[in-house]
């Protein structure tokens, strides 16, 4: 029987954190909705297990998406994920192989040096033995580059890290301490025995030549064990529970359960997922256009998570997503950030050590801005009758050129159409929800459903990527919700749509809500290489840029607006195209304000390309006799 | 407008030891653009809830100026936040925020003000 007392702090620890993943995934478990528990179910004994499998490989492990956004950090993590399952991995393997029994106890391979010295001193054991140094070099590395990461990023006040408390410097302590002890006491012993490969025997050797190694080693091996049991003792009180939680929400999201407009338990485990790597802090244009270093969604989670109140920090955001995209852990950031916005000001509790283990079911009730309807004012809606409506939305208002445009397109196209809120419509919602006013979002919404559904529309043409998002994620429609780019895209290919193509340079700024908020990527860049010549950008597709005009943020003012607004104009026309295209009236606005290049709506671009014979039955519009110049 | 004739107008007085200026003042706290609008009225001449019923948003921000809250709060709830105000601003004023948190103020921020 090999023991020692100084494995119990490291047994201790072990089985701790091992029931207590349990206990906890039991209570995650319990609080999903009736539908997400079957979902898991599932989803665990189905197929998408492989799947999961694959991305926690792929993912918790080797950190293949922080690879692709920043190499250091990507090495970084995947160094001491992948280096410590690996070491893990080959020391349970050598502990089988060379040690005296099989199937051993977990403490026998994390401290076979110290059971079996004699090892490693030639042939297939001593490449063993190298292979196993040559692992804890890696985590090493990792390591150091952690630390200076965390002691350069002070120097410099990138990252306002909120001060740690008391067990969080205990924790992170223990975990610095973990790998350095381990060498120290491999060399020692192996200083002692002689043997070792190139890095404990080498250090070992040189140690042993002044030091008395025999004595010096056990000390070590205490205190290897020590960080390790207090390291997996203190994890769930620490951004460290990222580790095991993430492996609940692969397999919960690959299962299928999603945020929802509910919080609830999947929100908490998302919650507890963030690993700190601070890709959204450099992702977030708040960031690096205004120098707003305290709002990212980092910090949102990390003050969810110790029951702050979060509230200036969730309405301070321009919820274009970006954070969303490039989040390696996959957490539905901007969801998220919509269900705090709706829990309003919440009070900070500072919770016993006990709760922290074992926090409450999340819960919080959403703010009730007034017991009485808000818009029982609005007109009972007359039915029109039309296969296509259009809707053009507040934000199309306030840009004629755009709606006329779209008349233009409509009339030249022969389609039959309605304007629906051709005098002035109702908002459709969205910016009430953007300001966690969910409640009276829905009296709009029931307005405006009532509207379209007694018009009969097979489709619904929207201008505005506010609006087609809310039509197609919040209202009931069972009908056909195009976003005028879509439409347009379809006209041209079942050619009831002819247009000359303009030899123009042109790129396109993709609007947040229609691209990474609704998906639509695709049908504006064909309309846009139909009519002109498309140039690539840098922030094309899922890293285009948010104009800044967001009615997402209320908190910036109107200059860091502004800023915003000029940067990403500069960004995209570093190129000098003839025309800054996009597809969104509120992106028009701000960014025709911010850059002297032209900026144009795709169906301003599509209007002036209309081949002439279409235009004949467009004189029947008195509306677009006095037109704005179009000065494409 | 609606009605002329020879009725006996109201008192326009205005009184400032019974006006509540609190949250007039918690607003140009937290949003100081507030302070700089200059009542031109653009804001309430592209609004989309003034399209279907009197409201206008310069005569509210008046009324919080003078203190005269009660008709602010009956009537600030029927903003649909739209943001069409905000863009439409000569003076940059983030009308939004203003009127968010007027509401956050009516709701129960500063209780003993109303
Ligand atoms: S939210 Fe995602 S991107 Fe941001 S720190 Fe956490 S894991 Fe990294
Ligand atoms: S949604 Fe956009 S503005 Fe908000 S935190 Fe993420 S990157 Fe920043
Ligand atoms: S548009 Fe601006 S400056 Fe004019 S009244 Fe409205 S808020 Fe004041
Ligand atoms: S945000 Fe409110 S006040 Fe401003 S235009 Fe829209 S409805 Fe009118």
């Amino acid at each position: 029987m090999q023991f020692d007392p100084f494995i119990i702090p490291f047994n201790i620890g072990l089985y701790f954190i091992l029931i207590y993943a349990v206990v906890r995934s039991v209570m995650w478990f319990r609080d999903l909705s009736k539908q997400d528990k079957l979902r898991l179910q599932r989803g665990f004994f189905g197929r998408s297990f492989g799947q999961s499998l694959k991305e926690i490989f792929m993912e918790s492990l080797l950190h293949r998406k922080i690879f692709k956004t920043n190499f250091r950090l990507g090495y970084m993590h995947m160094s001491l994920a992948f280096g410590w399952f690996l070491l893990i991995l080959f020391g349970t393997l050598e502990a089988d192989i060379f040690g005296s029994s099989h199937l051993n106890a977990p403490y026998k391979a994390i401290f076979f040096k110290y059971f079996n010295p004699d090892h490693g001193r030639a042939g297939f054991e001593a490449v063993w033995s190298f292979v196993m140094d040559f692992l804890l070099a890696v985590i090493l590395s990792g390591l150091i580059i952690a630390i200076i990461k965390r002691l350069y990023s002070r120097i410099v006040g990138m990252k306002k890290t909120t001060k740690l408390r008391p067990l969080d410097k205990v924790a992170l302590t223990s975990l610095w301490m973990i790998f350095p002890s381990r060498l120290i006491a491999e060399s020692f012993t192996s200083g002692a025995y002689g043997t070792g490969s190139f890095l404990t025997g080498s250090l070992g050797s040189w140690l042993a030549s002044f030091l008395p190694a025999h004595e010096m080693a056990y000390p070590f091996w205490w205190l290897y064990s020590l960080s390790l049991g207090t390291f997996f003792v203190l994890l769930p009180l620490t951004r460290y529970m990222h580790i095991p939680t993430e492996l609940f929400l692969i397999f919960a999201r690959n299962s299928g359960i999603t945020t929802g407009d509910k919080a609830g338990a999947f929100t908490d485990i998302q919650t507890y997922s963030c690993s700190s790597c601070g890709i959204c802090i450099d992702a977030c244009q708040l960031n690096f256009s205004t120098g707003i270093t305290n709002i990212q969604s980092a910090y949102l989670l990390k003050g969810i998570r110790n029951n702050e109140n979060v509230k200036d920090i969730a309405f301070n955001c321009l919820m274009c997503g970006r954070c969303d995209q490039k989040c390696p852990v996959g957490i539905e950031l901007t969801p998220i950030r919509m269900l705090r916005r709706r829990a309003g000001e919440t009070e900070h509790v500072e919770k016993s050590i006990l709760k922290r283990y074992f926090p409450d079911k999340p819960s919080f009730n959403p703010v009730k801005v007034s017991e009485k309807p808000s818009f029982d004012f609005l007109p009972s809606s007359r039915p029109v009758k039309a296969d296509v409506v259009y809707f053009a939305g507040c934000m199309t208002h306030l840009t004629p050129s755009i709606r006329n445009s779209m008349i233009k397109i409509l009339d030249a196209s022969g389609v039959k159409y309605k304007f629906i809120d051709e005098n002035g419509g109702v908002c459709c919602g969205r910016p009430l929800m953007l300001a966690g006013q969910d409640k009276e979002a829905r009296e709009l919404i029931n307005f405006n459903s009532k509207l379209i559904l007694k018009s009969g529309a097979q489709t619904l043409v929207t201008s505005c990527p506010i609006c087609y998002k809310v039509f197609r994620e919040s209202y009931y429609l069972d009908i056909e919700v195009l976003h005028h780019t879509q439409f347009i895209k379809n006209l041209i290919d079942e050619g009831s749509l002819k247009l000359n193509f303009m030899r123009k340079k042109v790129v396109y700024h993709t609007p947040c809500d229609l691209g990474r908020g609704s998906g639509v990527y695709d049908e504006p860049r064909d309309v846009l290489r139909y009519v002109s010549r498309l140039q690539k950008t840098d922030f094309d597709n899922e890293n285009s840029l948010c104009c800044g005009g967001s009615l997402g943020n209320m908190k910036i003012s109107y200059k860091q607006k502004q800023i915003i607004a000029a940067d990403a104009a500069a960004r995209l026309t570093k190129d000098n195209p003839e025309i800054l295209a996009t597809s969104c009236p509120l992106c028009k606005k701000t960014l025709a304000a911010a850059t002297e290049t032209k900026v144009a709506d795709i169906a301003e671009i599509v209007a002036e390309a209309i081949m002439l014979p279409n235009l004949m039955k467009e004189k029947s519009n008195p509306m677009l006799i006095v037109k704005e110049p179009v000065t494409i | 407008m609606d009605k002329f004739g020879f009725a006996i107008s109201q008192q326009r007085q205005i009184d400032f030891e019974a006006n509540r200026r609190d949250i007039a003042e918690y607003i140009s706290e937290k949003e100081p653009s507030f302070r700089v609008c200059i009542e031109c009225g653009c804001c309430a001449a592209t609004c989309t809830t003034g399209n279907f019923t009197p409201f206008s948003l310069r005569e509210l921000l008046i009324l919080l100026k003078r203190g005269e809250n009660d008709k602010v709060r009956d009537n600030i709830n029927k903003c649909m936040l739209c943001g069409k105000c905000t863009l439409v601003c000569p003076r940059g004023v983030n009308t939004r925020n203003v009127i968010s948190l007027a509401r956050e103020a009516f709701q129960d921020r500063i209780k003993n003000a109303v």
